[in-house]
């Protein structure tokens, strides 16, 4: 207890799901008045520490002081009357009642809900509409006055302002300064290094589920925060990896196999324009909700965009259905493999899915023919096969080679792979990755979003950063360290990519 | 302090021994075999309780009955196969069997052609509600189900009546037999149902609507239209429909306009016994013919046993009812 009023304190908190320990020892001492930052990569155990605090769940081990008093909530109503309250990335309510009757679900008083959505320059919403009739951006304010008419001694706020547009964040933060005027806590998650050292007095790190440092948030604090967020050991470790640099050997002279011109999509891309040769693996490298997850979309079909122009081999396409883009030759490795599986079907089935697009395929087929080119994928990537009947008794490294195999089989001129790795044991990692390379090696293109930085090194030969809707960086593969990649997905840019 | 954390592994090792979980992996596998198992129980069951009531003739007997059902449940798995519904059957075998009797005056081919015709109608309207506006299957059917009964009170009350007449080949189709033992409508059934086995697994057709079944949305993003194969099968479905109501039609030798209606929810039933899920992606059609044969069984052995409607329709629901909860815990 070094200044006077600690107001949350959380000691030594613990928590595993299964045989996965998400936190370790994490420790959080936020005062009476502060704006107090929570930060740290992708599954550093953010998430789950917001949930215990506010009673979603229990935790394993340690405890959470408030104001003094020993605290174990068992629910988040039980923690919002103690004081606590959070606001999540997507808000809280419910579509198909009316905002007024969101607000009596929630008992909350509505005059104070419309002071505060005045105070925030939205007084005139109606209350009488709809929440499914509403914008994203508009509902997140009001779950945020909601959170407010209920007087939080803490405030939390889990990624609010991602994908907010700047103005609106503006006015999240005009809420925040104000709060902690009135002497209470806010603690602020998000990945927008700016938006921290701007509003923040404080920083709590977090890496691997153990709380890794504390520091004053001034002007050179990013580096620093960076710094504890990756971790020493990383920044060494990183040095030996087997450079691919296939793309170097390629002509430049001869045409992109994909090439996109100025994509734009509403507020969620941004002149988005980059090629892919033959032969490369390009990297994606972006935080959530950067705009990857569009991106890929528009180049698999499944989405359409409203500017700019994708051309392969050198001609403009235009797709209005998937199937336009596959006969293009780009193929689609979503990120969720529910979404690309047959999980009752066999192997074979799974594998042969594509070439039953045209009606033609309709008719009798030779099974022969079809066991021979589901085999000869299937002996490639080494899929585990005593199981084949049925896709969902596969293990989800498996099921990601299925979907690979099924387009190794096909064909494809233009790999588009979102994620490919998410959650995978290390050693089918590594064989992704090593197919990867050896498919680039016979020419093919490849476009790899992965959310694992390290993993661009591995696999690419060049890497672009996204941030916000738009390209922040672009630099070769060996360039693209840790570091640097995330300093450019939070929207700092070290050095100008003025290279290419 | 970790005793609460909720298991997300596989459920405890079962109680039962190896071999009996051998027998469960087998009878899951191969459902059909169970069924036939169940089917051979239920004849059993009949012998035990009137002596001498199998008899080749008996057999011959259920097997015509069971196949104006056994058709209907054709065009139905192969809309519940891609996780829908065509709650429309019904109204269209009668609609089908009511258009043929009328028109006779037309020659018997002609008639045919228009009953067909009426199916391929329906089934296209099922078939863009459901493919293309993405209506709820459930509610497309049970629409255009409604409207072909009221089309076809319209179309009674605009004919002559005292016309109708059942041409004599539907006649000797739906209720003749080849030598006094072959039940005729098995010549049309039999190659039905060889050719919808065949199709389903061996064709890029049947593929497609075990695939749509399954994974609609992977189908799209694999580049499939998914539209145009859920149009065709609802046609297929229809057309297939309107064919059980003329072997109906000929079994009975009168068209009325509520002539199929028994039929529709035992249509669903038959499916749903054969061990198709509900939610698709998984059965057949030979599990379907056996569930045809065991409702028609079942109801010949409640007759003999002169069992009150009542009962019969509870010991239906109860049928399925258990057999739904066996295969859910045989494939969850």
């Amino acid at each position: 207890m070094t200044e006077a009023a600690t107001l949350l304190e959380i000691k030594n908190v613990a928590k595993r799901f299964g045989s996965v320990k998400a936190l370790r020892s994490a420790e959080l001492r936020v005062r009476a008045g502060e704006i107090h930052a929570l930060m740290g990569a992708n599954g550093a155990g953010k998430s789950t520490l917001v949930k215990i605090i506010t009673g979603v769940f229990p935790c394993d081990a340690g405890s959470i002081v408030l104001a003094g008093v020993a605290r174990n909530f068992r629910s988040p109503a039980e923690a919002r009357r103690a004081g606590i309250v959070s606001v999540y990335q997507d808000p809280a309510l419910v579509p198909d009642l009316t905002l007024s009757q969101n607000m009596r679900l929630a008992r909350v008083p509505l005059e104070s809900v419309t002071g505060y959505l005045a105070e925030m320059g939205i007084g005139k919403v109606d209350l009488s509409a709809y929440v499914r009739d509403l914008p994203q951006p508009i509902l997140r304010l009001i779950d945020l006055a909601r959170a407010l008419a209920s007087e939080p001694k803490v405030l939390l706020l889990d990624e609010i302002t991602a994908a907010l547009p700047s103005d609106m964040a503006g006015k999240v933060f005009e809420m925040m300064r104000r709060w902690r005027e009135r002497g209470h806590a806010v603690i602020f998650i998000s990945h927008r290094m700016a938006e921290v050292s701007a509003i923040c007095d404080r920083t709590t790190v977090l890496r691997d589920g153990a709380t890794v440092g504390v520091t004053e948030t001034a002007s050179g604090s990013q580096e620093q925060i960076v710094s504890l967020m990756l971790g020493t050991d990383i920044a060494k470790a990183a040095q030996s990896v087997a450079q691919p640099g296939v793309g170097q050997s390629i002509p430049k002279d001869e045409p992109p196999t994909l090439e996109v011109r100025g994509m734009g999509l509403r507020n969620l891309l941004h002149d988005l324009s980059f090629s892919l040769r033959p032969g490369e693996v390009l990297g994606v490298a972006a935080l959530e909700g950067q705009g990857q997850d569009e991106l890929f979309d528009c180049l698999a079909g499944v989405r359409r965009f409203d500017s700019g122009t994708i051309l392969v081999e050198g001609k403009e396409v235009h797709f209005r259905h998937p199937g336009d883009a596959i006969k293009a030759g780009l193929v689609f490795v979503p990120a969720n493999r529910l979404q690309a599986l047959l999980q009752q079907r066999a192997i074979r089935e799974n594998v042969a899915l594509p070439m039953f697009r045209s009606p033609r395929s309709w008719g009798p087929l030779s099974m022969a023919r079809e066991r021979e080119r589901v085999q000869s994928a299937v002996t490639r990537l080494q899929i585990d096969t005593r199981a084949e009947a049925e896709l969902r008794r596969l293990s989800g490294g498996n099921q990601q080679k299925v979907v690979l195999a099924r387009w190794i089989s096909h064909g494809f001129k233009t790999l588009l792979c979102f994620d490919p790795t998410r959650g995978i044991d290390v050693g089918t990692k590594r064989q992704i990755y090593s197919l990867i390379r050896e498919l680039a090696a016979a020419g093919s293109s490849i476009l790899l979003f992965t959310s694992e930085l390290p993993e661009i090194r591995l696999a690419c030969d060049r890497a672009i950063v996204m941030f916000a809707g738009r390209i922040v960086n672009e630099m070769p593969a060996r360039e693209a360290d840790e570091a640097t990649l995330l300093l450019s997905a939070h929207g700092l840019v070290p050095r100008v990519a003025a290279e290419a | 302090m970790s005793a609460r954390i909720p298991s997300t592994g596989r459920r405890p090792p079962s109680v039962l021994g190896k071999r009996s979980r051998d027998l469960l992996v087998f009878l899951r596998d191969h459902t059909i075999v169970a069924l036939v198992l169940l089917l051979c129980i239920f004849v059993f069951g009949i012998e035990l309780i009137r002596p001498g009531t199998v008899t080749p003739t008996w057999l011959s007997n259920s097997l015509q009955f069971a196949a104006p059902l056994g058709i209907l449940a054709a065009g139905q798995t192969l809309v519940m196969l891609t996780g829908g519904i065509d709650l429309s059957v019904a109204s269209v075998a009668t609609g089908a069997a009511y258009l043929l009797t009328t028109n006779v005056s037309l020659g018997g081919f002609a008639a045919v052609l228009i009953a067909l015709a009426f199916g391929v109608i329906v089934g296209a309207l099922n078939g863009i509600g459901v493919a293309l506006l993405q209506v709820q299957p459930l509610v497309m059917t049970l629409g255009t189900g409604l409207m072909s009964g009221g089309v076809m009170i319209v179309y009674s009350q605009k004919m002559l009546a005292s016309q109708a007449r059942v041409p004599g080949f539907i006649q000797a189709l739906g209720s003749g037999k080849l030598w006094g033992v072959a039940p005729l409508d098995l010549f049309l059934w039999v190659p039905l149902a060889a050719l919808l086995i065949f199709g389903l697994s061996r064709t890029g057709f049947g593929r497609l609507l075990y695939a749509i079944g399954d994974n609609r949305l992977a189908c799209h993003l694999t580049g499939i239209r998914v539209w145009r194969i859920l149009l065709v099968n609802y046609i297929l479905c229809s057309v297939v429909a309107a064919v059980g109501g003329l072997v109906l039609v000929g079994s009975t030798n009168a068209a009325d306009l509520g002539l199929a209606d028994v039929y529709l929810l035992p249509s669903v039933a038959a499916v749903i016994i054969g061990g198709t899920s509900i939610f698709g992606g998984r059965g057949g059609y030979g599990g379907s013919i056996v569930g045809a044969v065991i409702l028609t069984v079942l109801t010949s052995l409640l007759t003999l046993l002169d069992v009150p409607e009542p009962i019969k329709q509870i010991l239906y629901g109860a049928i399925i009812l258990v057999l739904a909860a066996a295969y859910a815990r045989l494939t969850g």
